[in-house]
């Protein structure tokens, strides 16, 4: 990809970029109590005594979350911590029950690995994963309901997370960008997170600093929190970038802070300066021994492991003879690769993918549907393109039997015999509609014998118009020149 | 009839059995005892209502022959365990009228097995302390007090002084760093600690949560076995629990200590130690030994740090275990004009001196930069003090050794308030126990001059409570120690 330099009359500047994610653990009940996990309840209604931190309640380990972390662990080629340790870290706010957070912090449970992003050039670069630890998230507090007063809501309170911490391998926004969503599809081909930034089921923090282009040097970062959305982040890097270059140019430094990112400017603000920052006062969680896994545990989970999104792209591009691009649409997202192999199960894949990010799209963003609502099947948009294939209906026919299927969600096969659309081969059918044609439009053919030999595209459209477009294109233009050119 | 609350829990369970009076009868004599005693000051809460009602359901059990195994034996409990619908509050004013919608796993273990709940006992605040001084209702008087009051010991004060004078058959306590052994020492009870992990610690409000465990304070060791058999057992709630069977301890008191090897820690022999005990240490070490045990000097090099460590990681873990009291959610709450004010407020008003002390301690021992010189040093401290328990292990079967270099000292003593240094320093033979997480028992082995129990502390290996109480029994039965 083309470098990302900030450019200014003074010099030219790069940008250092490091994320933090915290995702959503998918499990029925929170990491280390019994309460369920829901989205979208009453406020309150899904606190346990453990999550309220009430006297003598203590957190016993989710399996489940475990697991879920485990297998996030091998997404991320990263190695799993056969040892890791739960440590508590303490700070006093409203929504935080017991007073600390139950996370990891020298053993986490999973350690280095790395990610593959894909550039919009088509190129590729791999995002040094630093660690991952499972810990629990804290209620919310509500302060805009009451002049006075704060409520507070406890139903997210120990609700299992696992946060991603990056290598600071980023120098441009794009690069963030294309982590987020290959992380996000990551998460969601291994059902461990459902990686919806709005519901803050998936949050990130970035870290920001700019270097003199072409040193080594690591200057002063600042901390974005909870930045959600990929285009916020990508938004938040620049203008971040922007405010250490101008601040570096006008003689000034950067201090180390806090900052939160706001979406309505695209600015950021103070949060936090680091004088105030939280001792947080990390140590062994003494209520839980550690968490040690053993080889058949995780090879286990190995076994489970399904077909990730670089695979199962590397293998539509090689087998399925798929454009990389195509192939890095399609597999994005699970649901759509899913629906792609079997829309293409027997036809011919790369004009399935081409209908697929072309009509079927359109359809769907059109109609406002996710994939899961489409009426048109899997199985119906490949016996579509088989018709195209086998020339029963013509490209342009197809595209009208598309729009009947997506109203009725009847099979290609079924609309075409209804509609009578099946494309005409019989070659006498068709000679005599071009005989019919030359004949009633002497003046034409005159033209025509003339030089004006460009008219034959009218005489065939002449003729498909009078077969209803049902002609077989490639017929009607060899009949048309040959007896024009009698 | 004679007075049924100076019988053991043993006794009163053979009595109930035969009949000889009900669970009824039983409870409203302790009752009785508990209304007229009011100088000790054992009972912060009384739930004498629940605890007819829970002694009218065991006598209808015992006319059905359907008894169970601690049915209608009235129990005082410690008010550090959470109790289902009575008061609960740590002797602290920050719980205020916190009544528990939940019963911890202990209490709930002993209410399974048939006992009765007379109320909950008086402790040092957050079960921080050594005397009982640091209740927010104000200190227990030591049964055994003459002239002048004395403290019970602490920080399950109510629980040993209550158990002495006869306000209940039992009591449950909790040990953190001699909390169990220290006041049973003070109060001529016998008290026992089990391995860390051998109690569930669930609905325990926590102190220190890696050195916390429940056990009960009792009149003598059979009833200690007992009790801590119905205490004990593996609870899924609590991650540190140890999944493994409980004996039947009572079926070990009778067994032969013959061939069993007692250890004698070398570098607990302190320097200008009161002649007293040492007298007592070696009596008790001569009656083992008549029941053919061997006696063997052993060596447990880190001791002189155990302290240190001790008053290190216990703060460390209960500034953060106390975080939760906070005004937010329950007990009692002071306003302000802001969050942190909210927080400041009622912490200062509802924390004691010494709690608030701790607090600081623990965690100044946690913050940048102090971290690896003091909590990181003092849990290298821990591992090293464990491993000189292992290794003396391997060369004998118990230890033996004073529970408390002192007996029981006025309330208000200057000395031990001017430095609470000299406060810590009464725990200076139990908190190595905490930190290993060994079992161990204190049973009483004479008296003072002036008249005051000492107590002996047996020291066994993790899950080895059965030869603990095996060697006490021995020792009790020769001691011949008088009750109150």
């Amino acid at each position: 990809m083309s470098e990302y330099v900030i450019e200014t009359a003074k010099g030219k500047w790069e940008v250092i970029v490091g994320l933090e994610i915290h995702c959503q653990i998918i499990s029925k009940s929170k990491i280390f109590s019994g309460a369920s996990t829901e989205f979208g309840d009453n406020p309150n209604e899904n606190v346990s005594f453990v999550d309220a931190g009430m006297p003598g309640m203590l957190p016993t380990l989710n399996r489940w979350c475990v697991h879920q972390a485990v297998k996030t662990g091998l997404g991320l080629n990263a190695k799993i911590n056969k040892y890791s340790e739960f440590s508590r870290k303490n700070y006093f706010y409203a929504d935080l029950p017991s007073g600390y957070q139950i996370t990891q912090f020298r053993y986490p449970i999973v350690g280095e690995g790395k990610i593959r992003i894909d550039l919009p050039d088509g190129s590729n670069k791999d995002i040094g994963i630093e660690r991952m630890h499972i810990e629990q998230d804290a209620g919310k507090s509500i302060h805009d309901l009451s002049p006075t007063k704060s409520y507070i809501d406890l139903n997210r309170a120990g609700v299992g997370l696992m946060e991603i911490v990056t290598k600071p391998d980023f120098r441009a926004p794009e690069e963030a960008g294309a982590f987020l969503r290959k992380l996000r599809s990551i998460l969601r081909y291994l059902e461990t997170c459902d990686g919806n930034m709005d519901e803050g089921s998936m949050r990130c923090d970035v870290n920001v600093s700019v270097r003199p282009y072409g040193s080594n040097e690591l200057r002063t970062r600042c901390e974005m929190k909870n930045v959600n959305s990929v285009k916020f982040v990508m938004q938040a890097i620049e203008n971040e970038a922007k405010r250490h270059v101008e601040v570096y140019e006008n003689g000034g430094d950067i201090i180390q802070e806090t900052r939160q990112f706001d979406p309505t400017t695209g600015q950021t603000k103070v949060m936090r300066k680091k004088e105030f920052a939280h001792d947080y006062r990390y140590f062994p969680e003494p209520d839980l021994p550690p968490l040690v896994l053993d080889d058949a545990y995780i090879e286990s989970i190995k076994q489970e492991m399904v077909e990730l999104p670089d695979a199962k792209k590397t293998r539509f591009i090689n087998e399925l003879g798929l454009t990389a691009y195509d192939a890095s649409v399609i597999c994005e997202n699970k649901e759509v690769a899913d629906f792609f192999e079997k829309a293409s199960a027997g036809h011919d894949a790369k004009k399935v993918a081409n209908w697929l990010i072309g009509d079927f799209f359109a359809m769907l963003n059109k109609r406002k549907l996710s994939i899961k609502e489409s009426p048109v099947s899997a199985e119906n948009l490949g016996n579509l393109v088989e018709l195209i294939s086998k020339s029963v209906i013509s490209g342009k026919i197809a595209k009208d039997v598309f729009e009947i299927m997506s109203e009725t969600g009847d099979s290609p096969e079924k609309i075409v015999e209804e509609k009578g659309l099946r494309q005409v081969t019989d070659v006498s059918a068709i000679e005599a509609i071009v005989d019919k044609i030359i004949a009633e439009n002497p003046d034409n053919v005159a033209a025509y014998k003339k030089g004006k030999t460009n008219l034959a595209g009218w005489f065939v459209g002449q003729t498909m118009k009078m077969s209803q477009g049902k002609a077989n294109p490639a017929m009607v233009n060899e009949l048309v020149k040959q007896k024009l050119d009698k | 009839m004679k007075d049924i609350t100076k019988l053991t829990v043993a006794q009163a369970l053979s009595g109930l059995k035969k009949k000889e009076f009900s669970a009824t009868e039983l409870t409203e004599a302790y009752i009785d005892n508990i209304e007229q005693n009011t100088k000790v000051n054992a009972f912060v809460t009384k739930s004498f209502e629940i605890a007819k009602q829970q002694a009218s359901e065991a006598d209808k059990r015992y006319a059905s022959g359907n008894s169970l195994p601690l049915d209608g034996i009235p129990l005082g409990i410690k008010d550090l365990f959470c109790t289902k619908n009575i008061r609960t509050t740590a002797c602290s004013k920050i719980l205020g009228e916190f009544i528990p919608p939940y019963e911890s796993t202990v209490t709930n273990n002993l209410l399974q097995d048939g006992a009765v709940f007379l109320g909950k006992l008086n402790m040092d605040e957050f079960a921080m302390g050594g005397s009982n001084e640091t209740s927010c209702f104000g200190p227990v008087v030591n049964p055994w007090s003459k002239d002048k009051d004395l403290v019970p010991g602490g920080s399950s004060g109510g629980s040993a002084a209550a158990v002495s004078a006869h306000l209940c058959a039992a009591s449950t306590g909790t040990d953190t760093g001699g909390s169990i052994r220290e006041p049973a020492a003070f109060c001529g009870c016998t008290g026992i600690k089990p391995t860390y992990g051998r109690c569930s610690r669930y609905g325990i409000i926590a102190f220190a949560s890696s050195l916390d465990q429940a056990g009960p304070i009792a009149q003598d060791v059979r009833d200690c076995a007992v009790l801590l058999k119905s205490m004990a057992g593996f609870d899924a709630k609590d991650s540190t629990s140890y999944d493994t069977p409980v004996p039947d301890y009572e079926s070990f008191l009778e067994q032969d200590i013959n061939g069993m090897v007692v250890g004698i820690p070398k570098e607990y022999r302190l320097d200008g130690m009161n002649k007293e005990i040492v007298a007592y240490w070696d009596k008790a070490a001569e009656i083992l030994k008549s029941g053919g045990a061997k006696v063997k000097e052993i060596s447990l090099p880190h001791t002189k740090y155990a302290l240190a460590a001790y008053y290190v990681l216990a703060p460390a873990e209960a500034s953060s275990n106390l975080a939760r009291y906070d005004g937010i959610r329950f007990g009692n709450r002071k306003n302000g004009n802001s969050l942190d004010e909210l927080y400041i407020n009622t912490r200062t008003e509802g924390f004691g001196n010494e709690v608030k002390r701790r607090i600081m301690i623990g965690t100044y021992v946690l913050s940048a930069g102090y971290y690896d010189a003091y909590y990181l040093k003092a849990q290298k401290v821990r591992r090293l003090i464990h491993d000189d328990f292992m290794n003396a292990f391997k060369e004998c079967d118990v230890i033996l050794t004073p529970t408390s270099p002192i007996t029981a000292f006025p309330i208000g003593d200057e000395k031990m308030l001017q430095n609470p240094i000299n406060m810590y320093l009464n725990d200076v033979f139990t908190v190595s126990v905490n930190l290993a997480g060994l079992p161990a028992l204190s049973l009483p082995i004479g008296l003072s001059a002036e008249g005051l129990p000492y107590g002996m502390q047996i020291i066994g290996k993790p899950f080895d409570e059965q030869t603990i109480f095996k060697a006490a029994y021995k020792l009790e039965q020769d001691t011949g120690f008088e009750r109150i």
